[in-house]
């Protein structure tokens, strides 16, 4: 019962729309941006370390007791997805400062940023299921102006798409509320859990779980559903494609995770036979689509189907190992994600083209950008020391013990179709002849967005080497997964 | 009632999805409103039409309608309006820059290589 869990998604709400005046001064609107990320990792933080020491925290707004009001709860899964997300927003917006253009500055680019991370953060931490649905419609409608900003042709016939897929998906979230609202009479997701749990879960309960794995899917680009992704992301500029990239599908990830987690547990030879099938599925289209591809923002938009495939992959097999390796991996992809995306972004920018074929022998004049970006694709890969081992390594595990042999014996084996994408690029565009160099390349401008680029990895790196330290956080965070008491008790028991 | 609105909401979902097929861009835009009436109609089904009085606490009243899909609609319609005045915009803007607003024409993937 205190506000302090609402101060992630308050204080990004705040300086989005004091963003809004004085949009014509980009360094009132730099610092602004900045300023307030960091209040809001600050405030994360310790939110962070409140629910390490004292349990989930929840807040029921209005005071209404906990399953008729709206309630918030930050339990360690969300909470740890909060901090990544402010993290990753900051280091993209700092990016951004040389690689998005004025003109777009001027035009509401930070309120936009400051909104999506609210609905993000908002999402994460919600324990409401049409809240869910609200803080959606939130990031969805920052990211349609993210996505549309600035106008070039591409962006606007992209966006379109995005737009239509989207406004159809919603409405199907809409539908299948309502019908969960109409089997089970309650909003509360505690609540949810504990009348399933008495109820058994009949057969129209596994009906509605296929059809939020159908809506939640079409945000996180699983199988059938990830046909919109790679046009759509490639359309906008560097630093809203590491922000969409690194954000945006995670958040349809989280919301499967916790309605596979924590609603649909009791008819698990259905629903997770079926999400496992589609993961295998999702890392097969992914890695067809990163090898077949010679555009370097393609081969990394693959990529983040493949992950989507592996992560979900450990929450299918629904047990302790599994599921702390899927929140491994999920908070370790979204860091690499963006890191990489922002990599991209300076060998675009030296180049000027996305097409590896022109690239060439950028290793002679740029070799630190040469070498962090090897680390930063062995951390994809998931190469020991760096930060995709420990994720992976966890999750096949959980394969292993769920008795999942020949797809995790897959999963793991898709590592080196990643290993090969990401590589490929390495090797066309820092060996070999010299190729095709953008003729106006400003050294300035090369070192301001190399800076945050190389922290980011070394958050990376950090997060790898130091998962030791990261791993009591994981290990909470598993527990609340694959135990919906400890959920279903902080809210409705209004926690210790 | 129920059956009826079934129909009703059946109906919605038919035409917006017949319309969401059509090429004109306008006409997608005009299913999608379709779309969102259909499921906020069935958000009111859903909750069950039972209860004949309004949900106020009163003396001998026990049959209460259910107050919380309305407040869910009330919540969904705003968003959808939103959502559908953005659409709006963005394909006259669309139509501005691509002198189209046939969808079959917008496939383009220039960049991609």
């Amino acid at each position: 019962m205190i506000n302090f869990l609402l101060l992630p998604i308050i204080i990004p709400f705040f300086f989005g729309m004091i963003l809004m005046f004085n949009q014509k001064s980009i360094k009132y609107q730099r610092i602004t941006t900045l300023f307030g990320l960091l209040l809001a990792i600050l405030s994360a933080f310790g939110l962070l370390i409140n629910v390490y020491k004292n349990g989930p925290q929840t807040l029921t707004l209005g005071d209404w007791p906990a399953p008729f009001g709206i309630s918030m709860v930050s339990d360690m899964v969300s909470v740890l997805l909060v901090l990544t997300t402010l993290v990753l927003a900051f280091f993209i917006v700092w990016y951004g400062f040389e690689s998005i253009n004025k003109k777009r500055e001027q035009f509401f680019y930070y309120s936009g940023v400051m909104f999506i991370v609210t609905g993000v953060n908002g999402a994460f931490t919600t324990g409401d299921i049409f809240n869910l649905f609200v803080f959606f419609e939130v990031l969805l409608m920052a990211s349609y102006l993210l996505i549309v900003l600035g106008g070039e042709k591409a962006q606007l016939r992209e966006s379109i798409k995005y737009i239509l897929v989207n406004v159809i998906s919603s409405a199907l979230f809409v539908i299948t509320v309502a019908y969960l609202y109409s089997v089970i009479g309650t909003l509360n997701m505690a609540d949810i859990s504990v009348k399933i749990a008495e109820f058994n879960q009949p057969g129209i309960i596994t009906v509605i779980a296929v059809l939020f794995l159908l809506v939640f899917g079409m945000k996180a680009a699983i199988f059938p559903l990830y046909f919109w992704l790679p046009g759509a992301y490639a359309a906008p500029p560097i630093p809203v494609l590491a922000l969409f990239g690194a954000l945006l599908t995670k958040v349809g990830i989280y919301a499967i995770m916790r309605t596979y987690t924590l609603f649909f547990t009791h008819d698990i030879a259905f629903t997770h036979d079926l999400l496992l099938i589609l993961a295998v599925m999702t890392v097969i289209a992914g890695g067809i689509g990163a090898l077949a591809h010679f555009d370097v923002k393609q081969i990394i938009i693959y990529n983040i189907v493949i992950a989507v495939g592996v992560i979900l992959f450990g929450v299918a097999q629904m047990n302790e190992a599994a599921l702390e390796g899927a929140m491994l991996y999920l908070v370790h992809d979204m860091i690499i994600k963006a890191a990489l995306f922002m990599l991209i972004g300076i060998v675009i920018y030296i180049t000027g083209t996305s097409n590896l074929r022109k690239m060439g022998g950028l290793m002679k004049h740029y070799p630190a950008l040469g070498w962090f970006f090897f680390i930063a694709a062995l951390g994809l890969t998931g190469v020991p020391p760096l930060s995709g081992f420990i994720g992976k390594l966890l999750i096949i595990q959980g394969g292993f013990e769920a008795g999942n042999i020949w797809t995790s014996i897959f999963i793991l084996a898709s590592s080196l179709v990643v290993l090969l994408s990401v590589i490929r690029i390495f090797i066309y565009a820092f060996w070999g002849e010299q190729g095709q160099l953008s003729s106006d390349i400003n050294k300035t401008t090369y070192n301001r967005l190399f800076f945050p680029t190389i922290l980011l990895v070394l958050v990376s790196v950090a997060y790898g080497v130091g998962t030791e330290f990261i791993l009591p956080f994981m290990d909470e965070a598993a527990k609340v997964l694959s135990d919906p008491s400890i959920y279903t008790d902080a809210v409705l028991k209004g926690g210790e | 009632m129920e059956i009826v609105m079934a129909f009703v909401c059946g109906f919605l979902f038919m035409s917006a999805i017949y319309l969401i097929l059509s090429r004109s861009l306008l006409r997608i835009i005009i299913g999608t409103g379709l779309l969102s009436h259909g499921a906020h109609l069935l958000i009111l089904t859903m909750g069950g039409f039972g209860g004949e009085n309004p949900p106020v606490l009163a003396d001998g009243v026990t049959e209460y309608v259910d107050p919380l899909p309305q407040a869910l609609i009330l919540t969904a319609i705003v968003i959808s309006f939103g959502v559908t005045a953005f659409f709006l915009v963005l394909a006259y803007r669309s139509y501005h820059e691509l002198k189209t607003d046939d969808m079959t024409l917008m496939k383009g993937s220039e960049e991609i290589d």
